[in-house]
């Protein structure tokens, strides 16, 4: 018998999980789940077998898949997804999660041998992005679908607005405009050294050449290259605002007025190279800045957690609706693993509904016929009947959008440094450019006005106006290796201006979906093995729980099994009978006073004792709790309090607990929080906190897996660094400190250069080489401080 | 030393050469994707031959 309990543990030759059971094995070869099994069948059939040559366990687990796709049947459904088609090909894109190692490239890439209706397929490995080519009058895009899925890569179709977000965002041509700039710069260069070498007098015919030709390699870039700076000063001036943009277009126009003034009147060189020099530095540093996750999307609300498609009953008939055309009154058939896109009343079958990712409840609730069923829940077990009572743009939790936290614009959160430097700078900048052609103009007109465009060019902010974008792309790279991704380079100052956090409870102080299994009775192995009988002929996640934490154990023979929805199971196993399940279940009565879920064990009417099941919090919620010192720190939960005491001991103080808070009232209290001074951060998971990571100052959403859905938020953080937070903080303030004294570095470039332009003898060498040296000090010296910031807070 | 003005000509219409093929590699969508033929160039053409690696 022992032998039997003992049986060795094998991994998925599939996807390199534990396998629990012996059932699934194909070829000599152990599965984890039929799922696995199957989609190695479809290899094998295929010849593709080397697709586990090239990897170990390449594939991902197929434990939880429903494999329904017939919604794609609808054109309607499926023409939103092609990008192009005609009578003879059709082109679409899918988001494909799963790939992730050279495998996933060469099967995907070898979908012709399984289905020769594929003409082509391109795998983009970082958007994680796949390229197909098919003929339609052989494969309907289900087919397409369906055989992905079959090889075990099933498109996640409801993140769509992945792909359509970056097809609309690549419209900007900043390369190009680089490249012109770049190649105007070296070739202007070329033709300013001999004037700054020195020409000798018989040479001089050509200096005149050189300044025609330097003028007309500048027109693209200033007319090109440059003009983004113009027309985004002219949009700031229009609102008001004193924008950084505004001294560097003046420096732009200044240098090119004077240049073309001073080649035509023979009057001097220019100051061409400067120019080229000056926007294509600046340009670079706007590339740096753009930093791009293809795979991450921050922008998701509630229509990208929702499925494309229900299934809807009509005249006995199931017939999937897309879910912009369900009405009121329709009843639609939801099952496992599926989730509820409208308020709606349940019709039949036993709901047992995990309304984790919308209240924040942990553990699934079961619901009677009749009672009402609120969007986003989850259906676990078998499938429910429901009609649905309000559209979806009118259910209850997809209200929270209209609150006016989801209109407001995001420009008037938090100013950056450069921002609210770029104002003062700029007054500056034009008083002493002013006062310097008042004071010379009286003496000499043109001595006035040289000094005064100088003053412009000497002082054009290049150097601060690429200060911000390398230390920021810096400390991205760095949070980026740390698995936490910004949304834009600006939440790095954001996050250094935070002094009040928010957190929510379930999924993100807590792991989702793993809880802590504890079992509370002195069991033997017979014991076990007819507890483990019991739960596997059950969906329950707490009989899963139990399976996985017994693990692989030989099944008994059961006799009678009866499964009761929300309660519990009574089965007789090889003569014993077995009651699993909920005090009220099991003994009839009910006890209140439990702070966690616990199962209870009576075998042959004999209690043994319990399954009890706690959250299990993240690694690094006490360094995180340990905040609380320097950060006011919230605990926000929309769940019951019944875990009050445990986080007592991370939080310690009462009154920063607040349980059973609805998605509006989240979203309330950070409106509360704000009042007075406070810059409030919020972490949360869910799509309950989607109302209070929009209404924060920086909503950072939690995540375990970044592919999957997360609500629109500043940035993303993956759950495993959780712990980290902390550090990531004190960086933040780091970069701040980077960027303060970068600044004071170019401004001592910026004395220096008008100490000479004051003057109004600036030559064309001096800032020729002031422009650049200062852009490459400032360049080094915020990636060297950058990561040496990184170093002392352990982040590197 | 007219011959200046050829050769500035000739090594300007150079670069502009090459300014325009960074141009129709850009717009050709070359630049796209830079990470996935690194993986690809590792897989085998003919895939049947390939020995089981541990």
């Amino acid at each position: 018998m022992t032998e039997t309990l003992t049986a060795q543990k094998s991994t998925c030759y599939h996807c390199g999980d534990d396998c629990f059971t012996t059932d699934f094995i194909a070829e000599d070869k152990h599965f984890c789940c039929q799922g696995c099994k199957s989609v190695y069948l479809v290899l094998a059939e295929n010849k593709l077998c080397n697709y586990y040559s090239y990897n170990r366990h390449p594939g991902s687990s197929q434990a939880r898949t429903d494999k329904r796709f017939d919604y794609l049947s609808d054109p309607a459904v499926a023409s939103d997804l092609i990008d192009y088609t005609d009578p003879e090909k059709t082109i679409i894109t899918f988001y494909i999660p799963q790939i992730h190692c050279s495998s996933c490239l060469w099967l995907l890439e070898q979908l012709n041998r399984i289905n020769p209706a594929v003409h082509y397929t391109r795998v983009d490995f970082l958007k994680k992005q796949l390229n197909v080519r098919f003929d339609q009058r052989q494969l309907t895009v289900r087919g397409l679908v369906e055989l992905l899925s079959d090889i075990g890569y099933e498109p996640v179709i409801r993140l769509q607005d992945v792909i359509k977000e970056q097809a609309s965002a690549t419209k900007d041509n900043l390369v190009s405009k680089i490249a012109v700039a770049g190649f105007c710069f070296g070739n202007v260069m070329l033709l300013s050294f001999p004037e700054y070498l020195g020409m000798s007098a018989f040479e001089n015919s050509f200096k005149y050449f050189f300044g025609i030709v330097n003028v007309l390699i500048c027109l693209p870039v200033v007319f090109y290259s440059g003009w983004g700076y113009f027309t985004s000063a002219y949009q700031h001036l229009k609102n008001k605002v004193l924008h950084i943009d505004f001294p560097l277009a003046l420096g732009i126009a200044v240098l090119f007025i004077r240049t073309v003034a001073e080649v035509f009147t023979k009057s001097g060189p220019g100051f061409a190279d400067t120019l080229c020099g000056l926007v294509f530095f600046l340009l670079v540093g706007k590339f740096v800045q753009k930093k791009t996750y293809y795979h991450i999307s921050f922008e998701r609300d509630y229509r990208s957690f929702f499925p494309v498609a229900v299934h809807v009953i009509e005249h006995g008939k199931e017939k999937p609706v897309p879910l912009s055309q369900l009405q009121t009154n329709q009843r639609i058939i939801i099952r496992h693993n599926e989730i509820i896109p409208a308020d709606a009343i349940l019709l039949k079958g036993d709901a047992l509904i995990d309304f984790s990712f919308v209240t924040g409840e942990a553990i699934p609730v079961s619901k009677t016929l009749g009672e009402i069923i609120y969007a986003g829940g989850r259906q676990t077990g078998g499938a429910i009947e429901l009609e649905v009572i309000k559209a979806v743009s009118q259910s209850y939790l997809t209200q929270l959008w209209n609150n006016e936290a989801f209109t407001r614009k995001q420009h008037n959160r938090m100013q950056t440094f450069n921002q609210r430097v770029g104002k003062y700078f700029t007054i500056v900048l034009l008083a002493i450019a002013l006062s310097s052609f008042v004071f010379w103009a009286g003496e000499d007109i043109r001595r006035g006005l040289a000094a005064f465009t100088a003053v412009l060019i000497v002082a054009c902010p290049c150097a601060l106006a690429l200060s911000t974008p390398f230390t920021m792309s810096a400390a991205l790279s760095i949070f980026d290796k740390n698995l936490f991704y910004l949304k834009n380079p600006a939440v790095v100052e954001q996050l250094a201006h935070i002094d009040t956090i928010a957190l929510d409870k379930t999924g993100t102080i807590t792991n989702s979906g793993s809880n802590e299994v504890e079992l509370a009775a002195p069991l033997n192995d017979k014991q076990k093995q007819l507890i483990y009988t019991a739960c596997s002929g059950s969906n329950h996640p707490l009989s899963r729980m139990i399976c996985k934490y017994l693990g692989a154990i030989e099944k008994l023979k059961t006799d009678s099994y009866d499964e009761i929805a929300g309660k519990g199971i009574a089965a007789v196993i090889s003569n014993h009978s077995v009651r699993l399940g909920s005090a009220d279940f099991v003994f009839n009565y009910s006890n209140v006073t439990s702070y966690s879920t616990k199962v209870y064990i009576l075998i042959d009417d004999v209690y043994y004792g319990y399954f009890s099941f706690r959250q299990h919090y993240r690694e690094g919620i006490n360094d995180v709790a340990g905040l609380a010192g320097t950060y006011d720190i919230h605990l926000i939960s929309g769940d019951q309090d019944h875990e009050r005491e445990e986080l007592k001991s991370f939080f310690r103080d009462d009154a920063r607990m607040h349980f059973s808070r609805s998605p509006q009232e989240k979203l309330d209290f950070i409106k509360s929080l704000q009042s007075g001074t406070h810059k409030v951060m919020m972490i949360g998971d869910g799509l309950n906190d989607s109302g209070a990571l929009k209404q924060s100052d920086l909503g950072i959403a939690i995540t375990d897996d970044v592919n999957s859905f997360s609500p629109g938020s500043d940035a993303i953080l993956d759950g495993r660094s959780f712990g980290k937070l902390p550090a990531f903080l004190k960086f933040a303030k780091d970069t701040v400190k980077v960027i303060h004294a970068s600044f004071l570095i170019s401004l001592t470039y910026n004395l220096i250069g008008l100490s000479y332009a004051v003057t109004g003898r600036l030559s064309p060498l001096t800032a020729a080489i002031l422009m650049p040296v200062s852009t490459v000090t400032i360049i080094s010296f915020t990636s060297i401080a950058t990561h040496l910031a990184a170093k002392r807070r352990k982040l590197l | 030393m007219n011959i200046i003005y050829f050769l500035i000509g000739c090594s300007l219409l150079l670069a502009s050469c090459f300014l325009a093929a960074f141009f129709w590699a850009q717009r050709s969508g070359q630049n796209e994707d830079l990470h996935t033929p690194a993986i690809r160039i590792l897989l085998d053409d003919d895939p049947e031959k390939v020995e089981i690696k541990k």
